[in-house]
C-alpha cells in the first residue's frame, strides 16, 4: 500500500483544498496519471499519481481543506503488505520535507473503501522499472495481466504476450513500443507516385477503428504544408551540411546592444538577425545559393529576399524579408518581429509570403541543436540555426567557455555541390566568428 | 538562448476566440511538458466571453447562459483556478506557459510575481496599484483592474491574467467578478489614455525582468 499525501506547492503553503478526484476508489491508476486536483489561492493544480496500482481508499472528500502531508488516499500497488507503509508524496512535491510518519488523521472514519479488485494482489508482484515503463507507454492496465515470473510477478514477456494478443493481426512487439500511434503517415513512395500534376495528400491507409482513435480532417493550411513538403522532397536532391559556429563575439555585440534596442525600439535583440546579415553577405559572394532551377536553366535572382520560417498554431508559414541585404541588424530584427507577429495574428499580406529566394529556419528557438530542414521550393537551399549554448571548447590547447551553435545548410545537390555548400556555410561562419562591428 | 538567462517566447495571438486560444494553450502546455519548447507568454484579446473556473459558483453568474448568448457573449467552463470572470475587447489577456520547476516551484510565489508584473507595468503609466490580502489580483483606487486565474499540471502553468486597458466595464454587470462584490476598473477609467500596444510592451518587459527571462519574439 502506498500513501498519497497532500503535496506542498510552495514554501508558504501549508494547506490545500482538494477540489476534485479524477479517479474513483477501485479504479486502476497508472503512475504519473492525474489523480486529483487541488486548489490554493486561484491556482488549480493536477496532482499525478505517485505509483501504479488500484486506488484503494479515498480518505479526503472533495471540497475539504487539509494540511500538507495529510494522507488523502491509498494506492494498492500490489507490494507485499509488511505493515510498514511508506508515505509517498505525490511527485510534484519535491521540495517538501520528508513527510512525517503517517499521523492518524481525524478523517480516519473515512468512507468504507470499495471492495478492491484483489486480482492485482494475486498477480502483480513488485514490478521492474522496465515493466512499469512499458505499461505506462502502452497504457496497459496491469490488473488485466497474469504474471508468469517468480511469485506471479509480471515480466516483460507477459506484457509482450498481452500486447501481441491485443493487436489483431498480431503485430511484432518492439521493446518499449511507442504509445498507440495516430494513423501512420502514408509511405512516401505512395505519395510520390501521386505527385506529377496535382499534388494530393493521399488519405492514410485504413488502420481499422481501433478504440481511442479520432478522425479529424486536416486544415487547409496543413494540406498545403503536406503538399509542399512532399513536393520538395520529390523535386530536390536534399543534402545537409552542418558547421559549428562560435557565436561568442556576436553574443558580446548583442549583449552590449540589447538593452538599448529594447529601450529605444521596444523589441528584444536575438541572435537571428546576425545570422541573416551574415547570410546576405555570403549569398552575394555565392549567388548560386540565391537561385532557382527552371527545366535545365539556372535562374540567378538579383534581389535577396529571405524567407523566415514562423511556427504557427498547427502550422508553419514563411514570410519574406525583401531586399534583406539592404537592412541593418536592427532593421532585420524589426522585420523578423513584425512578420512573426503578423504571421501569428494572420495579418500577413499575400505578397509578404511570396518571392523568397533563400530561407532560414530558427529551430534553435525551440531548443534544437541541429536539424535537417526541407528546402522551400523553388529555392535551392535553406539554412537552419540551432540553439546558441555555452560550451567548453579547446582553443590553443586551453579549455575556454564559448557560445556555440550549429548551422545546418540543406542544399539541392542537383545544382550545388558539397564543396561549394561548405564554402558558403564557411563564409557565414567566418563572418559570425569575426563579428567586430557595433550593432546598428 | 544564452545559458545565463532562460528564454521566453512571446506569441501575440491578436484577437482570438476563447475556445481557439484554449486549444492553443493546451498545445503549448503539452509541448512545454515534453520540453519541446521554452517558456511562452501568449498574449491575446478575446471577443466577449464569460468563463467559469473549476471552483466557480453559478450564483456569481448574474445572467443565464441563454441571456449571455443573446447579448453576443460566449460562456465557457474551464479548468483554471478562480471563480467567474469576463473577457472582452480592450483587455490584455496573458497566458504564461511556464515550467515552474525552472522557477521556484512555488505556486503562490508565481501568482505574486504575476501581480508584480502588472503592478510595475501600471506604474510606468502613472497608475498606482497594489495587492489585497486574500483577494488575488491587482487593485486600484477605483477597484480591481486585473484578474488572475491559473491552472498547473506537472508544474507547467496555463491560463493567467487579464488586465483591463479600455474595456467596456458595463459587461462586468453580467457577473460578480471572482465572487467579489466590488467595482472593476480599467486604465481608461483611471484616466490613462495608453494604447494597447504600449501596455503589451510594458507587460512583456516587466515579465522578463520579474521572471528573469529573455523575452523573444521569434
Amino acid at each position: 500500500m502506498i500513501d498519497v499525501v497532500m503535496p506542498q506547492m510552495g514554501e508558504s503553503i501549508v494547506e490545500g483544498t482538494l477540489t476534485k478526484w479524477l479517479k474513483k476508489a477501485g479504479e486502476t491508476v497508472v503512475r504519473d496519471e492525474p489523480l486529483f486536483e487541488i486548489s490554493t489561492d486561484k491556482v488549480d493544480t493536477e496532482i499525478p499519481s505517485p505509483a501504479a496500482g488500484v486506488l484503494a481508499e479515498v480518505l479526503i472528500e472533495e471540497g475539504k481543506t487539509v494540511g500538507i502531508n495529510t494522507i488523502v488516499a491509498r494506492i494498492n500497488d500490489g507490494a507485499k503488505a509488511d505493515g510498514a507503509s511508506a508515505p509517498v508524496a505525490a511527485p510534484v512535491a519535491t521540495q517538501a520535507e520528508p513527510p512525517a510518519p503517517p499521523a492518524p488523521t481525524p478523517t480516519a472514519a473515512a468512507p468504507t473503501p470499495e471492495p478492491v479488485a484483489t486480482v492485482v494482489e494475486e498477480t502483480a508482484g513488485p514490478l521492474s522499472p522496465l515493466v512499469r515503463k512499458m505499461a505506462r507507454e502502452n497504457n496497459i492496465d496491469l490488473s488485466l495481466i497474469k504474471g508468469t515470473g517468480a511469485g506471479n510477478r509480471i515480466t516483460k514477456q507477459d506484457l509482450e504476450t498481452y500486447l501481441a494478443s491485443k493487436n489483431a493481426p498480431p503485430a511484432p512487439v518492439v521493446q518499449a513500443a511507442p504509445p498507440p500511434p495516430p494513423p501512420p503517415p502514408p509511405p512516401v513512395q505512395q505519395a510520390v507516385a501521386t505527385i506529377p500534376q496535382t499534388v494530393e495528400v493521399p488519405s492514410p491507409p485504413r488502420v481499422g477503428e481501433a478504440p481511442g482513435t479520432r478522425v479529424e480532417p486536416m486544415s487547409v493550411m496543413r494540406q498545403k504544408i503536406a503538399e509542399h513538403m512532399v513536393f520538395s522532397k520529390h523535386t530536390a536532391a536534399h543534402v545537409t551540411t552542418v558547421h559549428k559556429v562560435d557565436f561568442t563575439k556576436v553574443a558580446k555585440a548583442r549583449d552590449k546592444a540589447k538593452g538599448n534596442v529594447q529601450a529605444q525600439y521596444g523589441f528584444s535583440l536575438t541572435f537571428l538577425p546576425f545570422v541573416l546579415k551574415a547570410t546576405c553577405v555570403a549569398l552575394r559572394q555565392f549567388p548560386i545559393l540565391n537561385a532557382s532551377i527552371e527545366g535545365t536553366n539556372i535562374i540567378y535572382h538579383r534581389d535577396i529576399n529571405l524567407g523566415i520560417a514562423v511556427a504557427l498554431e498547427n502550422g508553419l508559414i514563411v514570410p519574406v524579408i525583401r531586399n534583406a541585404d539592404e537592412k541593418s541588424v536592427i532593421g532585420l530584427q524589426r522585420s523578423v518581429a513584425d512578420l512573426a507577429a503578423r504571421a501569428r495574428s494572420r495579418h500577413l499580406r499575400p505578397d509578404e509570403v511570396q518571392g523568397g529566394t533563400f530561407s532560414i529556419t530558427n529551430f534553435g528557438s525551440f531548443g534544437s541543436v541541429f536539424a535537417t530542414p526541407v528546402i522551400n521550393q523553388p529555392q535551392v537551399a535553406i539554412l537552419g540555426v540551432g540553439t546558441v549554448e555555452k560550451q567548453p571548447v579547446v582553443i590553443d590547447d586551453a579549455i575556454a567557455i564559448r557560445s556555440i551553435a550549429y548551422l545546418a545548410l540543406t542544399f539541392d545537390h542537383r545544382l550545388i555541390d558539397g564543396a561549394l555548400a561548405d564554402q558558403f556555410t564557411g563564409k557565414i561562419k567566418s563572418i559570425l566568428e569575426g563579428w567586430a562591428e557595433e550593432v546598428s | 538562448m544564452i545559458a545565463t538567462e532562460r528564454a521566453c517566447q512571446i506569441c501575440d495571438l491578436g484577437r482570438m476566440r476563447y475556445a481557439d486560444a484554449l486549444e492553443r494553450q493546451n498545445q503549448s502546455v503539452e509541448l512545454r511538458k515534453s520540453g519541446a519548447i521554452s517558456d511562452q507568454l501568449l498574449i491575446v484579446e478575446h471577443p466577449h466571453v464569460v468563463t467559469m473556473g473549476r471552483n466557480g459558483h453559478h450564483e456569481n453568474l448574474l445572467a443565464r447562459p441563454e441571456l449571455l448568448a443573446r447579448s453576443g457573449i460566449e460562456f465557457f467552463e474551464t479548468d483554471r483556478g478562480g471563480d467567474v470572470t469576463y473577457h472582452g475587447p480592450g483587455q490584455i489577456v496573458g497566458y504564461p506557459i511556464l515550467d515552474l520547476r525552472e522557477w521556484k516551484r512555488d505556486v503562490h510565489a508565481y501568482v505574486r510575481a504575476i501581480e508584480q508584473v502588472i503592478i510595475d507595468a501600471l506604474a510606468g503609466f502613472g497608475i498606482e496599484s497594489w495587492r489585497e490580502a486574500g483577494a488575488t489580483g491587482v487593485w486600484t483606487s477605483e477597484g480591481k483592474i486585473a484578474a488572475i486565474g491559473v491552472h498547473i499540471s506537472r508544474w507547467v502553468t496555463s491560463h493567467g491574467f487579464a488586465l483591463n486597458v479600455d474595456t467596456d466595464l458595463n459587461y462586468f454587470r453580467y457577473i460578480v467578478p471572482c465572487g467579489l462584490t466590488r467595482p472593476v476598473a480599467s486604465m481608461r477609467s483611471l484616466g490613462c489614455q495608453a494604447e494597447r500596444g504600449e501596455v503589451v510592451a510594458a507587460l512583456i518587459q516587466n515579465f522578463g525582468r520579474v521572471f528573469e527571462r529573455q523575452m523573444e519574439t521569434l
